[in-house]
């Protein structure tokens, strides 16, 4: 790790922690957690999307199996720990039945299979009445409490997200690293020669949907303690859409990426839906701008433009010590 | 009574089978033809039903109205592809020049030209990118949905059927609901004209060529690209006529869009992608699990779509029929 990226994750890390300090007022660390469990739907969304080449939009289907069954197993009187467990598990389980369906067919099918079986999921929590209360939707009973600790107010549920945030961003940092994450790479780029090499790249893209699975499920179960309220609009499209655009946004190639995409993404939609309605219209604006003028998003195109500001300077301080020769 | 039930659920089905069928015919030729399953189809039916929905209350006669409909959503998605999906340059040039000459210059701000190339080359380097162009229908379809909802509000609007068609048909004593009778009459005379146009005519051979080989039917001199407006314009006419026939049946609602889209993902998935057999046997598959479903199990109607899906996929991956890899 060079040392400007320590500085750079201390720097971060530092002002995520200061966050509430900085900005006053509940409404706004309500924001930042926000912030922070879309950036962790993003950052799974990315596993696939950045490393695996896979387009899914069907992840809010997670959001759906965990978010309920997390609910059901409160409601009928489990303890919350054995709940969030239980619903994660179960949820990542979906993951590989999931995954095992979508990855009956590469690329575009992908996108099919995957949208299809997220709106399946969608339709199921809208007409099972009697398990999910349809369209009004399920409210949780209360945030737990972790190891004693009370998460009920703004700023301590800020720490809890954050503090699972950093457990999650560790791992998938680590997993980006790791040669796993080198192969997933390299089924993207080259399937066919991975294949080759003795890979099973069904295998590791199999793995890689199931963890995606895995962290979006954290993220459902963070979105419900947060929202403490689960209905079907929240595993509509859009939802998927949305934790899509965010890693494209951002970046998809980045690890960072996606955390800038969620907190734009989540700003914009917060400041825009206090003046008007038509958030929608702008989603898909901001998709079909995205796709068109910043087809590898923010952070790279950032990074991009950075260098060439540097290249730039570079070449006209050349130019400067020897100006007989010419730059083309 | 229970045979009643039976024949109303039954032709509710295949009526729906039908409209499914308007709908995932042209989204399974534009999938097998262009490789980019157009997400917007959804939009486009569910525009078809407004767009009939208010020429109907303008009093226009209802089939003038569904034919009308039907091409507006049509001209949308010729626009679509041809500007924003698959953009000609030629044209978006000659756009350039024009506004250039006629506005920006006399004006002397900007040079126009110079920003409309770079927007151009910005656009046409998304070609072949086949992922972002189906994130754009994706991004296009929620931008028409959401316009539908300001211009329409958010009720539901029943479309009137036609008059004559309203009352119930009564034979041996059972009532059978005459419209629905007509939207499968309709789909299927839409489903032998399709037959006839890619088996039959000239265009049709075009377009299996260009299913099955894209480069190899450019090769020999077919203008592939021009097959993609033509199929494009025919996929999205035939989703604008499904939604305005559907009305009567299924509302105009926000939503219908996302309703609708997913069953035509399945039929395609079903029936398997570029084949028109596949669409017509997937529609009246999911028409009637989808109805029945709804109707007899309401809680599950979309695990009973699960189910062939699921067998589908694990046991054939191409679908039943299809000519291309999904």
């Amino acid at each position: 790790m060079k040392r400007a990226s320590i500085i750079s994750l201390a720097i971060a890390a530092a002002a995520l922690v200061a966050v509430p300090w900085i900005i006053g007022g509940d409404f706004y660390i309500n924001m930042a957690s926000q912030v922070l469990i879309y950036a962790l739907f993003a950052l799974s969304i990315n596993l696939m999307l950045g490393y695996g080449g896979m387009v899914s939009l069907g992840h809010a289907a997670y959001l759906g199996v965990a978010g309920y069954t997390c609910i059901l197993l409160v409601t009928a009187g489990y303890n919350q720990l054995t709940a969030a467990v239980i619903a994660v598990l179960f949820s990542t389980a979906f993951a590989g039945v999931f995954g095992v369906l979508s990855l009956r067919a590469p690329g575009l099918g992908f996108i099919m299979i995957t949208l299809a079986i997220g709106q399946i999921v969608w339709g199921i929590a809208y007409r099972a009445n009697d398990l999910t209360g349809g369209d009004n939707g399920m409210s949780f009973p209360a945030r737990p409490m972790p190891f004693g600790f009370d998460i009920r107010d703004a700023k301590s549920f800020y720490y809890f997200t954050l503090i699972v945030f950093a457990i999650a961003f560790f791992f998938l940092w680590r997993f980006s690293r790791s040669p796993f994450g080198a192969s997933l790479v390299g089924t993207k780029d080259q399937p066919r020669r991975m294949r080759m090499l003795g890979h099973n790249v069904w295998l590791i893209q199999l793995l890689t949907f199931v963890l995606a699975g895995f962290w979006g499920s954290v993220a459902s179960i963070l979105y419900v303690y947060y929202n403490l309220f689960l209905s079907p609009h929240a595993l509509a499209l859009q939802q998927s859409a949305e934790i899509l655009l965010m890693a494209i946004l951002g970046g998809a190639t980045s690890l960072t990426g996606p955390i800038v995409g969620a907190a734009i993404i989540t700003l914009i939609k917060n400041v825009i839906s206090t003046y008007v309605e038509r958030w929608n219209t702008l989603l898909g604006a901001i998709f079909v701008i995205a796709i068109i003028f910043m087809p590898y998003g923010l952070v790279p195109g950032c990074k991009q433009l950075w260098g060439w500001l540097q290249n730039r300077r570079k070449n006209r301080t050349l130019q400067h010590d020897a100006p007989s020769e010419p730059t083309a | 009574m229970q045979g009643q039930f039976w024949i109303i659920q039954t032709l509710n089905s295949v009526a729906f089978g039908g409209l499914l069928f308007l709908l995932s015919s042209g989204f399974s030729l534009i999938f097998g033809l262009m490789r980019i399953p157009n997400l917007a189809h959804g939009a486009f039916f569910m525009l078809g039903a407004y767009l009939g929905y208010s020429l109907l209350i303008r009093g226009m006669n209802f089939w003038v109205a569904a034919v009308v409909g039907g091409l507006a959503v049509g001209l949308l998605g010729v626009l679509i592809e041809r500007f924003i999906i698959y953009p000609n340059g030629r044209i978006l040039r000659a756009i350039g020049r024009f506004l250039d000459a006629a506005i920006f210059r006399p004006l002397h701000v900007i040079s126009f030209d110079a920003f409309w190339r770079g927007l151009i080359s910005r656009f046409r380097g998304l070609v072949g990118n086949e992922q972002g162009q189906v994130l754009l229908t994706l991004g296009i379809s929620f931008i028409v949905a959401d316009l539908c909802l300001l211009i329409w509000t958010g009720d539901p609007m029943t479309l009137p059927a036609p008059e004559a068609l309203r009352r119930p048909l009564f034979v041996a004593g059972y009532a059978f609901p005459t419209y629905r009778l007509v939207v499968l009459g309709i789909a299927l005379v839409a489903a032998v004209g399709l037959y006839l146009l890619m088996e039959r005519t000239r265009l049709g051979a075009m377009i299996r060529a260009g299913v099955d080989d894209r480069e190899m039917a450019r090769g020999c001199g077919i203008p592939v690209s021009r097959l993609f407006t033509t199929v494009f314009l025919l996929g999205a006419t035939l989703a604008g006529i499904g939604g305005v026939l559907g009305g009567p049946i299924l509302n105009a609602y926000p939503g219908l869009d996302t309703d609708m889209l997913p069953l035509a993902l399945i039929v395609v998935i079903l029936g398997g992608a570029g084949s028109l057999l596949g669409a017509f046997v997937g529609s009246f598959v999911v028409g009637f699990l989808y109805n029945f479903g709804i109707a007899l199990v309401p809680d599950l109607a979309y695990f009973v779509l699960f189910l062939p899906m699921v067998l589908v996929l694990v046991f054939l991956p191409q679908g039943l029929f299809g000519r291309v890899q999904l």
